[in-house]
């Protein structure tokens, strides 16, 4: 019974970190159309940042200023680089997030070397919160989710509930109509890459303390991400956050389970089994669980 | 002999003497082993472009087919040394095999969309069979590989396989093989429709081909050649280990194959080879060879993205339009700045290396020594640099109507 | 040649600009990876090899001759390996320093053991430093292998003698990295516990595929369950790092028992998580060395920063070896210097080794340290730390680590 109960406490707290991570991610999916391959580099880049500026003024400024920095840096992304590709079609701009992340890796690497930064959770959120059975639950634990339920109101309150919101929309099911009635599309989008990559520099900010932050951690998050905005349905902000609960509570008690099926456990399996759901779900039904377009 | 029918003579009698002059110029052990895995890429990136250049599927997996069929190569191979008769040239026959029945069963799997779809399931079929591959160490041989001895099977008319000279004919001979069918299967009328279905899938489903049909057609052939590949590469190392399911070579392959420009059949070709170059070369002399490996790919999706054999192509077209001399001209304004430009974007990618390289070694820039842990060296840099671009873009604003005239003459040229 | 892009011409052209030319002497070829995710352990073995060397240099060679260290970067691939060693061949290089990957130095066993037999003058001896995989001394044992680390079963044999006498040791959980590894280490664990302490039960043996996991909580939840009070684990790297934060997350209260909490990258990032939790098996205890003993320490620190540990001590055990073998021989042949090599015996900083003949295995003596909070009695800290050190639980003499091995070595005439 306690390693049920832990077992779901656990796999909430997973699922609600894949969607703080695949929020933006499915934000600029439903906007552009554009799967961005360096979206994790963004929540990477957010961990860096958030450890170089928490060293110098403390990690509560670093929740705002680093996201700010990444957004900047998405921004300028779009502008420069993911506009020119989007003239050659759908190929080059897949291929253009694909060297992004690529790039993005080695200059970290560059900057701050190959080895994991000593990027430490805060004093103030160090600890622990209360006591399941014998485990305690980390208040570190506690805030990220707080966070992450948080972005999921925010983000669906300011798309459907402010002017800025019903525009995107717009923009994202007629892009032509919109710009038609004067509203400035591009610009738009560059906001709305910007804000996607904001969103994953918070994520960054926020886990890359509680996991190791070093430059391999883009690649080891990367591709859950894809799999969660693939299962979730593309175009689908509720979908993403249903599709990580899933997967997080689904891979947890993976592990937690002590079942062997054919000589094979489980809970050895358990961190793929995520890809398996997605190429499952991609057979089966493309739009996703809860997807307003295909591709 | 038609004039078409002699050049396609001399092209592939020219590609077949390169092939067997090579090893005559290029005869040190190192260099011989570096052809041979040319010769392995070029047939790798040959199949990978059925897939994206012909049928227009991006897909990020295709390492599968390939270590795939190096696995079963190999555990052919150790068959063959336990007793079985099977000679050790057809092997990547059987790779070859291996990836198709891969391909049959993959593609069918894959190809119910097309897209972005496809590249997803492509990325989450890989990252599983990479997955499985350290899971299940009887069959792949878990992180240390499985291996295998080329020269079992005793002497087929004399050729043991055990010196690497052998090795590479070996490669040579399958490499021309490949080619040749690769190129007429784009030539047939599945190629054909291929290419039809990349452009325009309600078009072709019009006129009588069903899309999946033709994709998974592609896939599965494609699969066929990625699997002679992965073969020769089982013969060549002697070893498969679980890199080569990995994403690593997935990535690898869609980086040699973009780059020599996926619009030609010959594009991946050179792709291949410049890869296979700047891999090894740049590897030694720096340790940011991957940083430039990003930023090559970067630029090519942005500035370049036929790749080099687009490259190549504007330039032959200069060459018949007898407007060299007029390119050379703009070449001559661009030359220096873009060569300081480049001098100084390097020489800071290198500093930074240097600085956060723990050892603090001395950095010699053209036999100055520069501080890399101080402000004032990297203010001093990224200064000049900074009027490097500015000197730049002074070049580019005198050179660029002249660029503009020689692509409107192109243009012209094309009507006649 | 295609005129390709100006600019990507200039850009090669450039940076041969600033490579370096190596020159003659007794050439080291050492093959590991300098680039990507693995670059850091492979630096910091190369600075190791290459300050090992200069301690020879710096007394005038040998024969003679200087000790020059040639880098090749394998980017930890087992294709790329045997292609850099082919371009150490070409230079003439005779010796070659490894460890970084059990995939890659098996499959340069292989290549050597070929190259060997079919070019006799080109022969070259394998000095591995790190790579643990035990086959290497015994079914796959070959004359031109020589390794300098405790393989994964002498460790396991040495953490598990120490476990006989903790009477707290009562349920033991394995948890290992799914690959042969960690298949190697959880073998060797229940062997070698069933032996000593068959009252011992193991309540839990896991496997986790390699450096995908980020988030372990439910597998400590699953430690939890199970009521261990201990843990066997091989991981390394962020797999170690993050286990270990999440064990003191939810306040898992079992001791660690690890291969690699001591190597670049892992102390700091342990932190408080991992003090008075984290043991590791090692042959490398600066702090039990006498103040006489000390010097080679202190001028690495001298000239990598106070903070470096050289804790690879297995690279300055072979280039010493290497160095007496060839003076020895007299020679810089090969297979002379291995023949002498095999069988050697002499002390080193921590006491008797003996690189043993039947297998080329280095026996050693070997340790089990804590990691702990620096305080002023410990001298020296950990890897990359100002405020962590490890602090000696017991120390076994290399006999006592020692194996049997079924090798069976087919050597040179």
């Amino acid at each position: 019974m306690e390693l049920f109960v832990t077992s779901l406490l656990n796999g909430v707290t997973y699922g609600l970190l894949l969607f703080m991570l695949s929020s933006g991610l499915t934000l600029i999916f439903s906007m552009m159309g554009v799967l961005n391959f360096a979206h994790a580099s963004f929540y990477m880049l957010g961990a860096y940042f958030g450890y170089a500026i928490s060293t110098k003024v403390g990690f509560y400024p670093a929740l705002v200023l680093a996201p700010l920095a990444v957004g900047s840096i998405g921004a300028l992304v779009e502008r420069y680089g993911l506009r020119r590709a989007h003239a050659t079609g759908h190929v080059s701009e897949l291929l253009f997030t694909f060297g992004l992340a690529f790039v993005i890796a080695e200059a970290v690497r560059l900057v701050w070397g190959s080895t994991p930064v000593p990027y430490k959770v805060p004093v103030s959120l160090d600890g622990p919160l209360f006591t399941l059975y014998d485990a305690t639950f980390p208040t570190y634990k506690a805030f990220m989710m707080l966070v992450s339920v948080g972005m999921l109101v925010a983000l669906y309150a300011g798309l459907t509930r402010t002017r800025v919101g019903l525009v995107i929309r717009a923009a994202l099911t007629r892009p032509d109509m919109a710009e038609a009635l004067g509203h400035d599309v591009p610009r738009v989008f560059m906001l709305v890459f910007g804000g996607g990559a904001a969103l994953a520099g918070l994520a960054g900010v926020i886990g890359g303390n509680a996991f190791v932050t070093d430059p391999g951690m883009a690649e080891s998050l990367g591709t859950i991400v894809f799999v969660v905005v693939v299962v979730g349905g593309l175009g689908s902000l509720t979908g993403a956050f249903v599709a990580s609960l899933f997967i997080g509570i689904v891979q947890t008690f993976a592990v937690a389970v002590d079942y062997s099926w054919h000589g094979m456990s489980i809970s050895r399996v358990a961190p793929v089994i995520p890809y398996f759901i997605m190429v499952a779900m991609l057979i089966v039904r493309p739009r996703g669980l809860m997807g307003t377009r295909e591709t | 002999m038609s004039p078409a029918a002699r050049r396609r003579w001399i092209v592939w009698g020219g590609f077949a003497a390169v092939l067997v002059a090579a090893p005559l110029v290029f005869n040190k052990g190192f260099s011989l082993s570096l052809l041979c895995q040319m010769g392995i890429l070029i047939i790798f990136a040959l199949s990978y472009n059925m897939l994206l250049g012909q049928t227009g599927l991006l897909s990020f997996g295709h390492a599968v087919y390939y270590g795939l069929g190096a696995i079963i190569s190999i555990h052919a191979l150790n068959l063959v040394q336990a007793g079985w008769k099977f000679p050790v040239t057809l092997m990547p026959l059987v790779g070859g095999a291996a990836g198709l029945f891969f391909g049959v069963i993959f593609g069918y799997v894959t190809t119910r969309r097309a897209g972005t779809t496809f590249s997803m399931i492509s990325l989450g079929v890989g990252e599983m069979v990479a997955a499985c591959s350290l899971m299940f160490p009887a069959f792949f041989g878990g992180e240390a590989g499985v291996s295998g001895n080329r020269s079992a099977g005793g002497a087929f008319l004399g050729l043991t396989y055990g010196p690497q000279i052998q090795i590479y004919y070996l490669v040579a001979a399958w490499l021309l093989l490949a080619t040749a069918a690769m190129y007429a299967l784009s030539r047939t009328p599945l190629g054909r429709m291929a290419n039809a279905v990349r452009d325009n899938p309600e078009r072709a489903q019009f006129v009588g081909y069903d899309p999946q049909h033709v994709r998974f057609m592609m896939v599965a052939l494609s699969g066929f050649f990625a699997g002679v590949a992965g073969g020769l590469s089982a013969l060549n190392y002697e070893i498969v280990t679980a890199e080569s399911v990995s994403a690593a070579t997935s990535g690898m392959v869609l980086l040699a194959t973009y780059l020599g420009g996926i619009g030609f059949f010959a594009g991946p070709i050179a792709g291949a080879i410049v890869v296979t170059l700047m891999q090894t070369a740049l590897g030694s002399v720096t340790k940011a060879w991957p940083f430039y490996f990003g930023a090559m790919f970067l630029a090519t999706v942005l500035f370049v993205p036929g790749g080099l054999a687009s490259v190549a192509m504007l330039h032959k077209r200069l060459w018949d339009a007898r407007l060299v001399k007029k390119a050379a001209g703009v070449y001559a304004i661009m030359a220096v700045p873009s060569v300081v430009v480049l001098g100084f974007a390097v020489l800071l990618v290198e500093m930074a290396y240097n600085a956060s390289d723990e050892s603090r070694s001395a950095f010699n820039a053209l036999g100055i020594t520069l501080d890399t842990t101080a402000n004032g060296t990297w203010i001093a840099v990224i200064a000049l640099t900074i009027a490097a671009i500015a000197g730049w873009r002074l070049a580019w604003r005198v050179a660029s109507p002249r660029w503009s005239e020689l692509g409107a003459a192109l243009a012209g040229d094309r009507r006649r | 040649m295609i005129v390709r892009s100006p600019m990507r011409a200039a850009c090669c052209a450039l940076v041969t600009l600033f490579a370096t030319a190596a020159s003659a002497d007794i050439k080291i070829a050492y093959i590991d990876p300098l680039s990507g995710p693995m670059a850091a352990t492979g630096e910091h073995g190369l600075h190791e090899l290459e300050f090992a060397a200069e301690q020879v240099n710096a007394k005038g060679g040998v024969l003679g001759q200087k000790l020059v260290i040639v880098p090749l970067d394998n980017k930890l691939s087992t294709q790329e390996s045997q292609i850099q060693l082919q371009a150490a061949i070409d230079q003439g290089v005779h010796y070659i320093v490894q460890g970084n990957g059990s995939s890659v130095a098996g499959v340069l066993i292989d290549a050597i053991n070929k190259n060997n037999e079919r070019n006799p003058d080109k022969a070259v001896v394998f000095l591995n430093y790190a790579a643990v995989d035990p086959d290497f001394t015994n079914d796959k044992c070959s004359f031109w292998h020589f390794r300098f680390d405790a393989n994964s079963d002498m460790k396991m044999e040495a953490l598990t003698s120490y476990m006989k006498e903790q009477k707290k040791v009562q349920k033991v959980y394995l948890l290992n990295q799914d690959y042969s590894f960690g298949h190697q280490v959880a073998r060797a664990a229940k062997e070698m516990l069933a032996a000593k302490r068959p009252d011992v039960t193991i309540v839990g043996d896991e496997l986790h595929p390699l450096a995908k996991v980020r988030d372990f909580a439910p597998y400590v939840a699953k430690i939890q369950a199970s009521g261990a009070d201990t843990v066997i684990t091989g991981n390394w790297g962020s797999d170690l790092q993050l286990l270990v934060k999440a064990a003191k997350d939810a306040n898992l209260k079992a001791d660690f028992y690890t291969y690699y909490a001591g190597v670049v990258g892992t102390p700091p990032a342990l932190g408080d998580s991992g003090v008075d939790r984290v043991k590791v098996v090692t042959y490398w205890n600066p702090n039990s060395l006498a103040a006489n003993r000390t010097a080679y320490i202190d001028a690495y620190k001298k000239k990598y920063g106070a903070m470096a540990d050289p804790y690879t001590g297995s690279m300055h055990n072979a280039i010493d070896l290497l160095a007496a073998s060839m003076t020895k021989a007299n020679s810089t042949d090969p297979a002379k210097v291995a023949k002498a090599m095999e069988g050697a015996k002499w002390d080193n900083a921590f006491g008797a080794v003996e690189m043993r003949a039947t297998d080329h295995q280095l026996i050693q003596p070997l340790f089990v340290l804590t990691f702990a909070k620096n305080d002023a009695k410990a001298r020296y800290t950990a890897d990359g730390t100002g405020d962590y050190t490890f602090k000696q639980d017991v120390r076994f003499e290399g006999p006592a680590t020692a194996r049997p091995t079924t090798c069976k070595m087919q050597r040179p005439s």
